[in-house]
């Protein structure tokens, strides 16, 4: 498919079209570049949700039974899964789809499984660039699971707009849940599995824990409980992620402010990514990276004033 | 910096057979040799193998299945794959599928069946030899 094609078949929401943008943002950085520059202008629309917490929490169940809902509701919805690439084979086992299968044929409903190719924080590199792609061709919801590692998950926050920890009882101490980062992005926090006996424990062990609090927060990030599996609590979670769409809608400055901060971290990411590129190359193709290698090798450098020497250097030449 | 291109494979269980320790198997040394393997998961019909090949933009597409629906299963599934488009994924399948009906697979446009003793190493190789890269 050519890019034009492809970039007019995703303002028409054709599944075809997107996943192939998906597939090109993921590895073709210019042609990729042209279809997120085309339809950036049609992004903003959609509620983007990041769903991450321990593996075994039961998030992919959990989406399964979200998506349910919202299709009851008549709202398209897009998912993306993001699961761990294996920094020894650089393969992935991409599984979270499998709870999510009889989603497949809902034609208002687009699943794609993204290996993380080692990107930290728990999202993949092209992950923002396919939410782009999703809310462009005009999914009304998009939901990102992340990485289960359950304790760096930060990554969320720089493409979602709600932010749902997924918690299961006895997945360990609950000192886990304290870890930092976690409890402060939370905008909601779900006990999954809540049938287990120490459920309500694992409630009150969050909610003891947010007390304690001493970030100023209007928005107080409610507990719910949830059985994924018979889908029990999950209409009260849908309307707790709209309640939270609804207060970012009637507050315009907090919205602004966490779209800009949003926009911001992509910004200077991008600047950080494309200046790498250009740089190294440089000076790989100088022979500047192996001369200076041989003198870390012989201690004569450490690797850091190595960097501020080459980059000094490079500097003064542009 | 350009990403080398990864191989997207799915492995799909069509029909009722709930016999997956091969399907995963497969699976699983496809990752060891660095490839993203989607796994569908037990029960699949054709229209949801199709629709999650399309959506997951897979080079190839692993069949596995044990209970003897080939003959009904894979004509439906290749057709629905022409269907949308996604002639350029490499299909190949897997599980019980008797010497007399390959001729018949492999006219359906099912590149290669790997029957009980196939090596893992040998899928690999086929694939990697084989699969070409989405236009």
């Amino acid at each position: 498919m050519k890019t034009e094609e492809i970039i007019k078949g995703i303002l028409n929401g054709d599944h075809r079209s997107i996943a192939r943008a998906i597939t090109i943002v993921e590895n073709e950085p210019t042609e990729g570049q042209k279809i997120i520059t085309s339809i950036f202008p049609r992004t903003g629309r959609a509620h983007i949700i990041g769903l991450t917490g321990s593996g075994g929490a039961g998030k992919s169940t959990l989406i399964e039974k979200i998506v349910r809902e919202y299709r009851q509701q008549n709202r398209t919805v897009g998912v993306i899964a993001v699961d761990p690439t294996s920094p020894f084979t650089g393969g992935a086992f991409l599984g979270d789809r499998i709870r999510m299968q009889e989603l497949s044929t809902d034609e208002s409903v687009f699943i794609r499984s993204m290996a993380s190719r080692n990107y930290p924080g728990g999202l993949a590199r092209a992950t923002k660039d396919a939410v782009k792609v999703l809310d462009a061709a005009g999914k009304d919801v998009i939901l990102v699971e992340t990485v289960g590692a359950g304790q760096s998950e930060i990554d969320v926050m720089r493409v979602a707009q709600t932010i749902v920890v997924v918690h299961a009882p006895g997945l360990g101490d609950e000192i886990q849940a304290i870890k930092a980062g976690l409890m402060e992005i939370a905008d909601i926090f779900v006990v999954n599995k809540a049938d287990r006996e120490n459920a309500n424990k694992t409630v009150m062990d969050i909610q003891a824990i947010l007390q304690l609090s001493n970030v100023e927060n209007p928005w107080k990030p409610s507990v719910l409980k949830t059985v994924a599996l018979t889908g029990e609590g999950v209409p009260e979670l849908v309307d707790k992620l709209k309640e939270h769409r609804n207060y970012l809608e009637q507050n315009p400055g907090t919205k602004r402010a966490l779209l800009k901060s949003i926009a911001e971290e992509e910004l200077i990411e991008s600047i950080k990514e494309k200046t790498a590129v250009l740089i190294i190359e440089d000076l790989r193709n100088e022979g500047k990276l192996d001369d200076l290698l041989k003198r870390i090798l012989k201690k004569e450098i450490d690797p850091a004033s190595a960097a501020e020497e080459l980059l000094k250097e490079k500097l003064r030449k542009n | 910096m350009q990403e080398k291109a990864k191989i997207r494979v799915l492995i799909a269980k069509p029909g009722l057979d709930s016999h997956d320790r091969g399907a995963k198997v497969v699976a699983r040394a496809l990752r060891d040799a660095g490839m993203e393997v989607i796994y569908t998961g037990l029960r699949q019909t054709p229209e949801q193998i199709a629709e999650t090949a399309l959506q997951e933009d897979v080079d190839v597409l692993g069949l596995s299945i044990l209970s003897g629906a080939h003959k009904t299963l894979f004509p439906r599934i290749m057709n629905l794959l022409r269907k949308k488009g996604l002639t350029d994924i490499m299909v190949f399948a897997g599980g019980i599928i008797p010497e007399e009906d390959v001729a018949e697979m492999k006219k359906l446009g099912i590149e290669q069946i790997f029957g009980p003793g196939t090596t893992t190493d040998a899928i690999i190789k086929y694939v990697f030899d084989n699969v070409r890269k989405r236009d």
